[in-house]
C-alpha cells in the first residue's frame, strides 16, 4: 500500500535526536535478567545524557497549574470537573511498567499529580506489538496531559489522574477497575479521559475501567487502537460493552506496510520475521521489510499521540 | 484512456414519467443519459460517459424483484459498462432498496465496480452498507449537487482500482470495515473535545461505534466424561519445539495440528509457546502451564476421562483477529468432529 509512507506513522521521532543502544547478550542469560540490564542501561544512559543539559538554559518555559483538590475546586466553582486514567501495562516480562521504580503489576490503583509524569515518574518496561506500547518518551510528553493542560481553566478544570495497572488475573482486574472508578467517584468528577495501553486482553481492563466509571454518572471517554485483520473487516475489539459510547482510536494494527530498504540498520535483522507484526519471509529480495503497523513502535499509540484513526 | 462506459439506474419519477401513479413502470433501457444523468455527465467530464439509462418503477421493482432484476441484468449484458450507477435514491425507500439491490446484483454476475447514494436511514442502507459503497446523501433531491461529485469521485477510484479511503473522507456510509486513515487532530485532542461535548450533552460522534459482541452459548453437557475423547485446543501459542510451522508470535495466518501419541508430558526440551503477547518464561519452561498433556495423561490412567485426543490444535491468539479465529475453528471443529472427539478443553493466555 502506497498510501501510508514510513515516516508519516511516527513523525515526531523524525525530527528528534535518537540515540540507539546495542547488546550483545551473555550466553544463557535468563531472559528477566537480560530486559532488566537492558532497561538499566538505558536508564544509565539517559541519566548521563540528562546531566549534560542540567545548566543549559531552556529554549521555550511552559507553565502548568495542578492545585491542590480543595483549592481547585474553589478557584474554578462552574467548570466540569475532568480526571485522566492512565492504564498502565503490567503483564510480565517486556510488558511492564515501572512508577517511581515500582513495578505497577505489584502495585495498586492509585492517585498521582500530572505534572510526576513529565518529570519521569512513569518508565516504560514494554515494547511487545510495538505500536501501542508507550515508551518513556511517550510518558513524558504525555498527550492527554498536555492536551487537558491546555483546556485547564477554560473549559474544564482538570482535577488530577489515576494510574491503574493490566493485571493478567482476573481478581486483579476486577480489584483495579473497582478501585479506578471508586477514586473517580472520590475526586467528586463529572468525566474522565480513559487511555489503554496494549490491545486483547488489556481490552477487558478498558471495558471493566469505563463500564464502572460511567455506573458511578462520570462520563468517559476511551483511547484505544484496533486489531481488525488485515482487510478491516474483523471485530475491532476482544471486549465491548453499550457503555463505551465515546471512543478515540488510534487506529487498526493489523495494517500492513512495507519499509523500503535502508543503507544502514542498527541492530539486527534476525528477529523481524518473528516480531508481532512479523511473519515467514517479510524480509523482501531487494531488502524491503513487510510488517503490520502493530511492529513500529508506537505507531497506533493509545495516548492519542498520533493523528492516525479509522473508521 | 478511451472514457469509462457507465449505465445508470433511476427510478420513474427522476426520469420524469411521473410519481406515484407511475410507479408501476416496466423496467425500460434507454440510449444516453437522463434526469440526473446530467449532472453525472458533468461531473464525469472526459473521464467517463452514460452510455445507457435503465428506468423502473420503485413499485414494478420491489413487488416484482426476480422479473426486474433478470430484466436489468439483461441490459447490463447487452451494454456491457465498466461502471455501474444508481439512484442516488436520497430517503425514498422503495427506491433505495432497488438501487442496493440492482448494485449488488449487477456486481456479483458482472464483477464491475457498482455505486449508489442514498440518506444514511433509507431502510436500503442498512441492507445493503455492507455489500456496496453506498455515498451518504441528504435526505432529499436538494443533496444532488452534493451528491454527485462524491459518487463520481469514489466511482472512478474503484473503476482505477485506487485506494479507496476511510468513509469519513470519501463519505460513504460506515460499512464496519475498517479503514485507517490521517485525522486533522492528534487522538488526545480529539478525546478532549469529545469528552468536552459528551459532559455539555451535545452531539459528538465516537470513532468506534460498539458493535454487537457474539456470546457464545454453553453446549450440552457431556453426559458420561469417563468414556469421553477429550481434546486441546490453545490461542497460546504452544508448538513443538522450533516452531517448526513458524506460526507468528502475533496475528497468526495459520494454526497448527500436533500428534501427541505416546506424549505424556510437555518439556522445556520439546515444546515452547511462540506467542508473542505474555511472558513466554513460564510457558517455555513447562509448557504443560498452558496445554495441560500431563494432568490429561494422569485423568486418562485414572479413567477419569476416556481418552486424551492424539492431535492437538494450536495458534497465537495475539492480535490475532476474530475473523480468522473463527476461520480456524470452523476448519479444525470438523476435524475434531470427525476424528469421534466429544468435548475440547480450549485454553487461552
Amino acid at each position: 500500500m502506497t498510501w501510508l509512507v514510513p515516516v508519516q506513522i511516527t513523525p515526531r521521532f523524525r525530527k528528534t535526536c535518537n540515540l540507539v543502544l546495542t547488546f550483545t547478550p551473555v550466553q544463557n542469560l535468563p531472559p528477566h535478567d537480560y530486559e532488566a540490564a537492558l532497561r538499566m542501561a538505558g536508564l544509565k544512559a539517559a541519566a548521563y545524557l540528562g546531566e549534560l543539559a542540567r545548566d543549559v538554559s531552556p529554549n521555550e518555559v511552559k507553565t502548568f497549574e495542578t492545585l491542590p483538590i480543595m483549592e481547585g475546586a474553589k478557584k474554578y466553582p462552574d467548570l466540569p470537573r475532568v480526571g485522566y486514567v492512565q492504564m498502565l501495562q503490567s503483564q510480565g516480562l517486556l510488558h511492564d511498567t515501572y512508577v517511581y521504580g515500582v513495578d505497577m503489576k505489584k502495585s495498586i490503583t492509585t492517585l498521582i499529580n500530572p505534572t510526576e509524569i513529565f518529570d519521569g515518574a512513569i518508565i516504560s518496561g514494554n515494547c511487545v506489538s510495538a505500536c501501542d506500547k508507550n515508551t518513556t518518551y511517550h510518558h513524558q510528553n504525555n498527550p492527554v496531559i498536555l492536551d487537558l493542560f491546555e483546556e485547564h481553566g477554560k473549559t474544564l478544570n482538570f482535577v488530577g489522574m489515576i494510574i491503574t495497572n493490566e493485571n493478567v488475573f482476573l481478581a486483579d482486574k476486577e480489584r483495579s477497575s473497582d478501585w479506578t472508578a471508586k477514586l473517580a467517584e472520590y475526586l467528586s468528577l463529572d468525566g474522565v479521559i480513559i487511555s489503554q495501553e496494549g490491545f486483547g486482553n488489556p481490552d477487558t481492563d478498558l471495558i471493566m475501567n469505563c463500564k464502572k466509571v460511567e455506573q458511578k454518572g462520570i462520563k468517559t471517554v476511551i483511547i484505544t487502537d484496533e486489531y481488525a485483520g488485515r482487510d478491516g473487516t474483523s471485530q475491532s475489539l476482544a471486549d465491548v460493552d453499550a457503555s463505551a459510547d465515546a471512543v478515540v482510536t488510534g487506529g487498526n494494527a493489523n495494517e500492513v506496510i512495507t519499509l523500503p530498504k535502508l543503507d544502514k540498520i542498527i541492530g539486527s535483522l534476525d528477529c523481524v520475521d518473528k516480531m508481532a507484526g512479523g511473519f515467514e519471509n517479510n524480509v523482501l529480495s531487494d531488502g524491503s521489510i513487510v510488517v503490520e503497523l502493530q511492529a513500529i513502535i508506537g505507531a497506533t499509540n493509545e495516548l492519542g499521540f498520533n493523528r492516525l484513526s479509522a473508521r | 484512456m478511451a472514457k469509462v462506459r457507465v449505465v445508470h439506474y433511476i427510478n420513474q419519477f427522476y426520469a420524469g414519467i411521473g410519481g406515484e401513479e407511475a410507479a408501476g413502470h416496466v423496467a425500460e433501457l434507454r440510449e444516453g443519459a437522463l434526469g440526473p444523468g446530467a449532472a453525472f455527465t458533468v461531473a464525469f467530464g472526459e473521464e467517463a460517459e452514460i452510455t445507457h439509462t435503465i428506468i423502473c418503477g420503485d413499485s414494478y421493482f420491489n413487488e416484482n424483484v426476480d422479473v426486474a432484476k433478470e430484466a436489468v441484468l439483461n441490459f447490463i449484458s447487452q451494454t456491457k459498462p465498466d461502471l455501474f450507477i444508481a439512484g442516488p435514491a436520497f430517503n425514498a425507500g422503495r427506491y433505495g432498496v432497488a438501487c442496493g439491490t440492482i448494485c449488488e446484483a449487477v456486481a456479483e454476475k458482472f464483477g464491475i465496480p457498482v455505486i449508489t447514494g442514498m440518506y444514511a436511514e433509507n431502510p436500503g442502507a442498512d441492507m445493503f452498507k455492507e455489500k456496496i459503497y453506498i455515498v451518504s446523501t441528504k435526505n432529499s433531491a436538494a443533496g444532488m449537487r452534493d451528491a454527485v461529485p462524491k459518487m463520481v469521485k469514489l466511482a472512478l477510484k474503484m473503476v482505477k482500482e485506487d485506494r479507496i479511503g476511510a468513509s469519513i473522507e470519501e463519505g460513504y456510509i460506515p460499512n464496519s470495515r475498517r479503514v485507517n486513515f490521517f485525522d486533522q487532530e492528534r487522538g488526545s485532542k480529539r478525546a478532549v473535545n469529545m469528552l468536552l461535548a459528551k459532559m455539555a450533552e451535545k452531539p459528538f460522534t465516537t470513532e468506534f461505534p460498539m458493535p454487537d459482541f457474539d456470546r457464545v452459548a454453553p453446549n450440552i453437557p457431556i453426559k458420561d466424561i469417563s468414556s469421553a475423547t477429550i481434546a486441546l485446543v490453545t490461542s497460546g501459542g504452544i508448538v513443538p519445539k522450533g516452531n517448526p510451522d513458524r506460526i507468528e508470535s502475533s496475528s497468526a495466518s495459520k494454526y497448527g495440528e500436533y500428534d501427541i501419541t505416546n506424549v505424556m508430558d510437555l518439556t522445556e526440551a520439546t515444546y515452547e509457546t511462540a506467542h508473542g503477547g505474555y511472558d513466554p518464561v513460564y510457558a517455555n519452561q513447562d509448557s504443560d502451564r498452558v496445554l495441560p498433556v500431563d494432568v490429561l495423561r494422569e485423568f486418562e490412567k485414572d479413567k477419569k476421562i476416556g481418552k486424551l485426543h492424539h492431535k492437538f490444535y494450536t495458534t497465537t491468539g495475539n492480535g490475532t483477529s476474530v475473523k480468522k479465529s473463527q476461520e480456524f475453528a470452523l476448519e479444525f471443529s470438523h476435524k475434531l468432529i470427525n476424528d469421534g472427539v466429544q468435548a475440547v478443553i480450549l485454553t487461552s493466555t
